[in-house]
């Protein structure tokens, strides 16, 4: 029987809000689907844009970003920063055929463990319907 | 003896070519330096004349264009093996170049798109026993240092005579940069920006202007005024062509050493100068730019981490 797929979520979370709110959802044993890496960055705002499609390009089937609730950011502005990059980078990722659901942006802070569960379950969830990304491999001429 | 030197195109405009012959007299140092021994654009020497050449016994090939067909690539790898060293030449060898915008579609969609339902050519064709093939048509256009191994870069759609003019001085020179050298500054195109200093301290915008939609003042900073000018995150070395004029810089120059991705990172700089913090205001500010994959990709698609477009 071949094995059935689980997505590969590549996920940047902040250090002050998502970060946080994934370490509460562990603590509180609050349980969600196993599929996500998360990598933690001081702000959603440094979440260049190149790491995103280099995740995309190793074969993620999804890439989250999770930062502070507008208003709340550490250092002022940085999620919209990263909400501004997000919306232009949204429609390039489409222009390369990148489904729209593989890329998602959410503001979860550091109280909400349980969104980080009904977040992270949505997302395996719409994953899998996608089924596993094929990769643009360039054709790699001889 | 002058060291030998060849010229080829690849998937390329011609543009290349006409960069060299721009260097004006400056064509005859360069003719009394060294000797031409291959362009097809320019002087009657054939393949086999180069398949004939030992080894190794050309000092430098400039090879211009990506690679889209099988005839290309057969070219590249045999100037490869013929010299010391290769330079790719203008942003299509570099990094795939206008192009390379065609990895955005794939061989059938580029058929059907130009035959539609006329008569497409055939790969092979026999008749009266004669037979004649074409170059087989790749589904992704590449740049040249993904199907052989290249020494130095020449950026710009085209080089400038300038920077190829330095180009050949190092070339020439005793002292060889280290392989791999992009040879232009390593620094934005901001920095030689003549509108440098009406660039305000922190750039913010409320609206994105298209070039047909306004006449820019010719002494600000383009960006200030609105047009999207990739200057802040291009390497330098064109000494701001285009800005000087009238028009905002469109990225040909590629990325400075420290980027990855041209195309993210100029995406990532224009997005960040948006002046809102509400989602219906930013998208209705981006509605300014209807082709992110052509701006931001405009000369760097095949170069860039995902390549191409995914294919079905």
């Amino acid at each position: 029987m071949p094995e059935a797929f689980e997505p590969k979520i590549v996920a940047f979370f902040c250090n002050w809000c998502t970060y946080l709110a994934a370490d509460l959802a562990g603590t509180s044993r609050i349980k969600y689907a196993p599929n996500t890496r998360v990598v933690r960055v001081m702000c959603s705002g440094r979440v260049d844009p190149q790491f995103i499609l280099d995740a995309f390009a190793k074969g993620a089937d999804g890439v989250l970003i999770g930062g502070c609730h507008p208003g709340d950011c550490h250092y002022q502005e940085g999620n919209y920063k990263a909400l501004r990059r997000f919306m232009l980078l949204k429609r390039l990722v489409k222009q390369m055929g990148i489904e729209e659901d593989r890329l998602r942006l959410e503001w979860i802070s550091a109280a909400e463990g349980e969104r980080v569960k009904t977040v992270v379950n949505d997302m395996v969830e719409k994953l899998r319907a996608l089924g596993p990304r094929v990769p643009a491999r360039r054709r790699e001429v001889a | 003896m002058k060291p030998k030197v060849a010229f080829y195109w690849c998937a390329s405009c011609g543009g290349c070519e006409e960069a060299v012959v721009d260097l004006d007299e400056k064509i005859l140092d360069v003719a009394n330096a060294v000797d031409i021994v291959f362009w097809p654009v320019a002087l009657d020497f054939k393949e086999h004349h180069v398949e004939a050449m030992p080894d190794g016994s050309i000092l430098a090939s400039f090879i211009n264009g990506a690679i889209r067909n099988s005839d290309q690539l057969k070219m590249a790898k045999l100037l490869r093996a013929k010299s010391q060293v290769v330079v790719a030449f203008g942003v299509c060898a570099q990094l795939g170049g206008i192009p390379g915008l065609a990895n955005l579609s794939d061989a059938k969609g580029i058929f059907a798109e130009v035959f539609g339902d006329g008569v497409a050519p055939v790969r092979f064709h026999r008749e009266n026993g004669h037979s004649l093939s074409l170059p087989e048509f790749f589904d992704t256009v590449v740049e040249l240092d993904r199907v052989i191994d290249v020494d130095y870069y020449v950026p710009g759609c085209p080089p400038t005579p300038k920077i190829i003019g330095d180009a050949l001085g190092v070339l020439l020179g005793s002292d060889l940069p280290p392989k791999g050298t992009v040879l232009a500054p390593d620094q934005a195109l901001c920095e030689q920006c003549p509108r440098k200093d009406t660039r305000p301290e922190k750039l913010l915008l409320k609206e994105f202007k298209r070039v047909h939609q306004v006449v820019a003042d010719q002494q600000t900073c383009l960006l200030a005024q609105g047009l999207a000018c990739l200057g802040p995150g291009t390497r330098a070395g064109c000494e701001a062509m285009c800005i000087r004029g009238n028009m905002p810089c469109t990225g040909c120059f590629g990325p400075t050493s420290r980027v990855r991705d041209f195309g993210a990172k100029a995406l990532s700089a224009l997005a960040s100068v948006i002046d809102s913090n509400d989602e219906v205001e930013i998208a209705r500010i981006l509605e300014a730019l209807p082709d992110p994959a052509g701006t931001f990709y405009r000369y760097s698609l095949p170069s860039s981490l995902l390549g191409r477009r995914r294919m079905e």
